[in-house]
């Protein structure tokens, strides 16, 4: 037997249990060290991909508004000026690039259009002066120096993302143009910025990725947020106390207890099947709505929260709940005076991981017409819930489909916001355990 | 308690406003993936034009589209459907069983199917038979049908460059499949002359069953992996080609123009792809798109009709129109479509 000799030292049998021991810690260190590699490179990939839609280009120009053109009848009536249309603006922006190129001594190379020129600066400028000369019809027949989106490719140029070898292939910008615009940086035209409008501009179509934004996204993703909160947290945490603490063991109780555990293994996209059925077909709310969304999510959030409540509510220990029957509580104030609040922190890091589930969900969407171009604002809620929205991950899904490279690079931008939104939803929810929590 | 009360109160002004949430003032538009960057163009163009808000614009494909479409009619169902192909009987059978009678088609025009590759590889020039013959599950040697033996182009056609056949195709889902094996696939298959020896080959009681078998005879594709189905979109597609730059993906002509940079085209049928040579049906792999519009909610949903002719009028979907800058091919009868339009709304 090996176990005579010393105690110094070390024998066959401890060597291999060291051995092995060692080896479990490598296999360890190696899972870990392949975890954070994934993440690094999804991170720089992501992150590399996506800072450029942070920043945008801009070009300020001045642009005559000709009265004969814009305000036919001369009276400024912007009802009168609203026939015309945007198709009617953008040659007066074709022209301000044009007078700005003279300006600098630009000349024309062969086979380039007027037309090339103005293809410089977005197609949502159009609508931007519109916008703006109808609102201010007074600037009719003035020129204006006005700030408006560099188209795309542009844009691109400024971030590095096109280059002149590029512009050689694509169809899209040809290497004059870049030309032009090394002469309208020179000229002072041209600036890059904090793309504030990044988060608060509706999406933009195909022709347009410069114009697109979270703006209709977010707002979606927040009001169903919100109808996730106010549905999911009570119903839910109502649900585990009368199960914890009320409800008697028995089969029912049983049968439950085993359809909410299965509940949370349940695809999402059975719920996005069910909300379709139920909420949509049979209840005849709207189409695209946050409210339809809400719902769903709500649906597929309450097993998770039930789980968390339950599991805080077991942790809170049978002594508080026997002081507080012992000094002539009634069971209810037990409950809701002693137990509810030294489970609350556990309840609401349940909540709030749930609640970053639901932001990141997709599938579900995609039934009830959640997944579509969405320009409008939803307005205030309570009508805002059933106003067309889109959300997050959902225009992050659209972008990656777009033909045009710039959406690339919006795509990458949505998902380094959603990040930041779901980190900082389970940072909170970790600080508010590591905050209120009690051990016993 | 404050959360019961909180809770309760929630649900009353939620159903109170359900109630209170009148007529739905923008218009809902589903289907196919292809058009939806075309509808998305328009929409964005008639919120900007028009005293309307912006429509609601949802993919999912043709036949998903025109299911919800035909779902009924009411302001729960959509008023438009996009579609890359035209409606089918039975979808209409559907549509009437469901109340949807009166359905305006809409066509806004065509899109082109193209070969393409890396742009740093080899270049092609295709006719519809290499197509057939490199893909096909079967193909006839020495008067035999055999499974397919090739693997190089060259050994399809010997003026093809020397490279390994492996192609990416929509798959079943897409409407572009269909066209695809129609009139690639099928015509190669004809103008091989394989079609005669499926079609002795065939079973059937009638000319017309034994036709068939033999058209699906030719279109079935191999499954050695080297014709990949794709059922993404062309994104996916692109993906794909980068990663095996061998490949030769199909496409829609707007996605290649937006990615010149990426991809080289190739003739098919000696015919480079255009809207030129696709408008006047020299280039042979295209189809028209459409969209169907629910008559019975002209007049109730707002600015339907007026989207309808904004969407065909000559500004937007005219040869200089945005559609076109995308790489719709126009419709050279345009004006008959705007005159279907304009008849639709005098009904109501």
């Amino acid at each position: 037997m090996s176990n005579h000799t010393s105690l110094y030292t070390v024998s066959d049998n401890v060597r291999r249990r060291n051995a092995v021991e060692k080896r479990f810690r490598f296999y360890g260190l190696t899972a870990i060290a392949i975890g954070i590699v994934a993440l690094i490179v999804l991170l720089s990939s992501v992150l590399s991909n996506g800072s450029g839609a942070f920043q945008q280009t801009y070009v300020t120009l001045s642009v005559h508004l000709p009265a004969d053109k814009l305000d036919k009848q001369g009276n400024r009536d912007p009802e009168e000026m609203k026939s015309v249309s945007t198709f009617g603006y953008s040659p007066l922006i074709r022209d301000a690039v044009v007078a700005r190129a003279d300006e600098l001594g630009w000349v024309m190379p062969e086979g380039m259009k007027p037309k090339d020129m103005g293809a410089l600066i977005s197609k949502e400028a159009a609508a931007q002066l519109r916008n703006f000369v109808l609102a201010n019809p007074e600037v009719v027949g003035t020129t204006i120096e006005i700030e408006m989106l560099a188209n795309g490719r542009v844009d691109g140029y400024m971030k590095g993302r096109v280059d002149r070898e590029f512009a050689l292939l694509d169809s899209n910008i040809d290497v004059e143009q870049l030309d032009l615009v090394d002469l309208l940086i020179e000229g002072g035209n041209l600036e890059k910025r904090f793309n504030w409008a990044f988060l608060t501009s509706p999406d933009a179509s195909g022709q347009r990725p410069e114009a697109a934004g979270l703006g209709v996204a977010i707002l979606g993703s927040a009001y169903m947020m919100l109808v996730v909160l106010f549905l999911a947290l009570p119903i839910g945490v109502a649900a585990s106390i009368y199960l914890e603490e009320f409800a008697p063991t028995n089969k029912w109780t049983d049968l439950i207890e085993v359809n909410i555990s299965n509940l949370a293994a349940v695809p999402s996209i059975v719920f996005g099947i069910l909300g379709l059925a139920i909420f949509i077909n049979f209840a005849g709310l709207p189409q695209s709505a946050p409210i339809v969304g809400g719902l769903v999510l709500t649906l597929m959030t309450l097993p998770t929260i039930i789980i968390a409540t339950r599991a805080s509510l077991k942790s809170v220990p049978p002594s508080i709940r026997d002081a507080a029957l012992g000094v002539g509580a009634s069971k209810m104030q037990a409950v809701f005076h002693h137990v509810l609040p030294l489970a609350a922190p556990g309840i609401l890091t349940g909540t709030i991981i749930g609640l970053a589930q639901a932001l990141g969900e997709t599938a579900p969407l995609l039934l009830i017409g959640m997944v579509a171009f969405v320009k409008e604002y939803p307005s205030m809620p309570p009508e805002g819930f059933f106003d067309p929205a889109s959300a997050l991950p959902v225009q992050v899904f659209n972008w990656t489909q777009r033909a045009d490279a710039g959406f690339v690079e919006r795509a990458s931008g949505a998902i380094i916001v959603l990040l930041v939104f779901l980190i900082i939803m389970n940072a909170v929810a970790v600080l508010l355990r590591r905050r209120f929590e009690r051990r016993w | 308690m404050t959360f019961m009360k909180l809770t309760a109160s929630a649900v009353a002004i939620a159903a109170v406003s359900a109630t209170a949430a009148s007529a739905r003032d923008q218009i809902q538009v589903a289907g196919s993936s292809t058009v939806l960057p075309y509808a998305s163009i328009v929409a964005e163009a008639f919120g900007e034009n028009f005293d309307f808000p912006t429509p609601v614009v949802e993919s999912g494909g043709s036949s998903a589209g025109l299911k919800r479409f035909c779902e009924g009619v009411g302001e729960n169902t959509i008023d438009i459907a996009n579609a890359s192909r035209g409606i089918k009987d039975s979808e209409i059978a559907t549509c009437a069983e469901n109340g949807v009678t009166d359905i305006v088609e809409v066509r806004i025009g065509y899109d082109g199917i193209v070969f393409a590759s890396d742009i740093n590889g080899n270049s092609f020039e295709f006719q519809p038979r290499d197509w057939y013959l490199a893909l096909s599950e079967k193909v006839v040697v020495d008067g035999a049908l055999i499974d397919n033996p090739y693997t190089m182009w060259n050994e399809v056609n010997p003026d093809l460059p020397a490279q390994a056949i492996q192609a990416f195709v929509p798959g079943t889902k897409h409407g572009t499949r269909e066209v695809f094996e129609d009139n690639v696939i099928l015509a190669g298959c004809e103008a091989v002359g394989d079609f005669e020896v499926y079609l002795a080959a065939a079973e059937g009681d009638t000319e017309k069953a034994r036709k068939k078998a033999a058209e699906k005879a030719c279109i079935s594709l191999r499954t050695d992996g080297r014709s990949v189905d794709v059922d993404g979109d062309y994104t996916e597609t692109l993906a794909r080609l980068i990663s095996s730059p061998e490949g030769i993906g199909v496409f829609g002509l707007a996605f290649y123009e937006n990615n010149t940079s990426l991809l080289q085209v190739a003739p098919m049928g000696g015919v480079e792809p255009s809207t030129e040579t696709i408008a006047t049906g020299e280039y042979p792999v295209s189809r028209p798109l459409y969209f169907y519009i629910k008559e019975a909610h002209i007049g109730v949903i707002p600015g339907l009709q007026e989207y309808a002719s904004f969407f065909v009028s000559d500004e937007i979907a005219g040869p200089d129109g945005p559609l076109s800058e995308y790489g719709l091919v126009a419709d050279p009868e345009l004006a008959d479509t705007q005159a279907t339009v304009a008849a639709a709304g005098a009904n109501n």
